[in-house]
């Protein structure tokens, strides 16, 4: 069945209660997770909204436009921009549920035409999860010469009763540029297991970075792989996550240089405190004795001459070290 | 003399890492509003002290007894012994990714309000609007670094302030700059101790001590540890960090 495409603006959504209510708390949720709310009752403002399996919002601006199809646990979207379409105001982007428990899954088609330029701003809300599941599939594709900027936060609620599975598979065009910044750094983290795999194209850049904050029993996995495959194809994954208490982290990055002259970076810094468990597993291939390919990793406690400076200034140290864990997180 | 009166009472403090003696039966008091300069040459003992007063890990004494606002501190944890109103600008200030100035600033600071933060920056000749927003990373220097550190301090308005080096490193604040933020200080009613081992900067105090081999050997008016120190204190056999005294049966004197 295809899915209604509402638009928050022309006020259809006011009209029935049932749904005015479902958005109001989703937006709530939505602020919580870090997002403006009032950004999305913006007409200028590219917007999609998804609840459980409901497309709640759905506001096309000229260069954007959505298709969605609503699944019995989710949602199948199609994102599309149009070629050397300019899209100079931040698509927003809102996928939650609100119950404690069950599942939701989203397949997300992104199109990015040759020569368009675009970012996303999607927030990813969960506040009451108790025994609940959100499964991510998306295919991703940056035309030639397109831009394309995508962050995601999360917010899992207090209860970690949550398993998220973001999972997508990139493909960057000649001269492409995708860069991705994945956070959840608020609220409990549950069961987090990314796996991107990105392929970059001749003269094409990619950046993915991933932040997360593990406590409690927390699982973080982190399983990312660049196949730099066109020549002087650029890539950086660079990964900050913290883990106390009994979390756990496991970070498996590949990186390939498979073209002449493409360059690759791997940079994980894990912080561990308490009976944490970190791991990090960097791998190198490089199939082209142009291609250059490196990594660096460090896990280790906060540093110590921080954490003496905070505890001078007068903050305990468990104060100390969640503001400095926090600032590593939020430093880009 | 009122025992009482003094807010910082150290007593024989030694400090030990193996068989050397970092701090050898230190003995050190200051008053409530006093500023005290506390002088010596590189790896006399000065920043091992005030790790020890500010009970850093890996300074913990070996001996003796560290009193501050009446209450023995000697194995107070550092949150404790801010709490109670010491504190301790460090001679290498941390960074802190992240975090931006204003913020930090406002951790420790006891009106945790803009104009409070704003002060604080503008005492230390910085001005608010360029930096309030900024991270205290690697962006800023190592002279903006330590000039955020003393304002860190200032705006916490400690009873007591340990100043470690504040005129040491790169882009390094001007003596006028140091004179100026201890005035502000002291004006305020706070307690300095002020570590340097450059002598024109302890003018800026009201009484000084002259370190050397992890103790205090002289003590005095700022004028006379000065004098003291210009007479008696040079490098022997040319080697850097190396110390001009040494103890014999008569006390300190230079060896020969």
């Amino acid at each position: 069945m295809k899915a209604e495409l509402r638009p928050l603006h022309q006020g259809r959504v006011q009209a029935e209660p049932a749904w005015t209510k479902e958005l109001e708390a989703i937006l709530e949720a939505y602020g919580k997770a870090g997002g403006d709310p009032a950004v999305l009752n913006k007409s200028n403002v590219a917007t999609l909204v998804v609840s459980s399996n409901r497309v709640l919002v759905a506001n096309e601006i000229p260069g954007v436009r959505f298709e969605a199809e609503e699944l019995p646990h989710g949602v199948h979207v199609r994102i599309l921009v149009a070629p050397d379409a300019h899209v100079d105001k931040t698509v927003h982007l809102c996928f939650g549920m609100l119950p404690a428990e069950g599942e939701q899954e989203i397949i997300a088609e992104y199109d990015i035409g040759s020569g368009a330029q675009v970012e996303f701003l999607a927030h990813c809300t969960f506040p009451n999860a108790i025994r609940l599941r959100h499964v991510m599939d998306a295919r991703i594709h940056v035309g030639t010469g397109a831009r394309m900027i995508y962050r995601e936060s999360h917010f899992h609620g207090t209860k970690g009763g949550i398993e998220v599975l973001p999972k997508a598979k990139v493909a960057i065009d000649e001269g492409g540029t995708f860069l991705t910044t994945f956070s959840l750094v608020h609220g409990r983290v549950g069961k987090l297991d990314i796996d991107y795999d990105v392929a970059a194209a001749k003269g094409s850049v990619a950046e993915l970075t991933t932040k997360a904050y593990g406590q409690s029993d927390d699982l973080v996995r982190v399983s990312e792989t660049l196949h730099l495959n066109g020549e002087g194809a650029r890539g950086l994954m660079k990964t900050r996550i913290a883990v106390r208490d009994s979390a756990t982290s496991e970070v498996f990055t590949t990186a390939e240089g498979n073209a002449p002259f493409a360059r690759g970076h791997m940079d994980c810094t894990e912080v561990i405190r308490g009976g944490a468990t970190a791991r990090n597993v960097p791998v190198v291939v490089v199939r082209d004795d142009r291609a250059h390919v490196t990594h660096e990793a460090a896990i280790g406690t906060v540093n110590h001459k921080e954490l003496e400076t905070l505890m001078a200034r007068g903050l305990d140290e468990e104060e100390a070290v969640d503001i400095i864990i926090r600032g590593m997180l939020q430093e880009s | 003399m009122n025992e009482d009166s003094y807010l910082l009472n150290v007593e024989d403090l030694s400090l030990k890492r193996g068989s050397h003696d970092i701090l050898s039966h230190v003995n050190l008091r200051l008053r409530a509003g006093e500023v005290h300069g506390l002088l010596g040459l590189n790896g006399s003992g000065k920043s091992s002290l005030a790790y020890a007063l500010m009970g850093s890990a890996g300074y913990e004494p070996d001996g003796g007894l560290i009193e501050f606002a009446g209450r023995d501190i000697t194995h107070f944890s550092i949150t404790e012994r801010a709490r109670l109103g010491l504190t301790l600008a460090w001679q290498e200030p941390a960074r802190f990714e992240g975090l931006p100035v204003g913020a930090y600033l406002a951790l420790g600071a006891k009106e945790q309000n803009r104009e409070s933060v704003a002060a604080a920056l503008e005492a230390v000749a910085l001005a608010p609007a360029a930096y309030m927003k900024r991270p205290l990373n690697h962006t800023l220097s190592g002279g903006e670094r330590k000039r955020i550190e003393l304002a860190a301090v200032f705006a916490m308005q400690a009873k007591m302030v340990i100043l470690d080096e504040p005129d040491s490193g790169v882009d390094i604040l001007t003596l006028g700059d140091v004179a100026a933020l201890v005035k502000a200080m002291a004006t305020q009613g706070r307690s300095v101790l002020l570590i340097t081992h450059r002598d024109e900067m302890i003018t800026a105090a009201d009484s000084a001590s002259l370190m050397c081999q992890g103790t205090i050997v002289f003590r005095g008016s700022p004028d006379e540890v000065r004098q003291y120190y210009g007479k008696r204190c040079r490098m022997h056999g040319g080697v850097l960090s190396a110390q001009p005294w040494e103890r014999d049966s008569a006390g300190w004197s230079i060896p020969t």
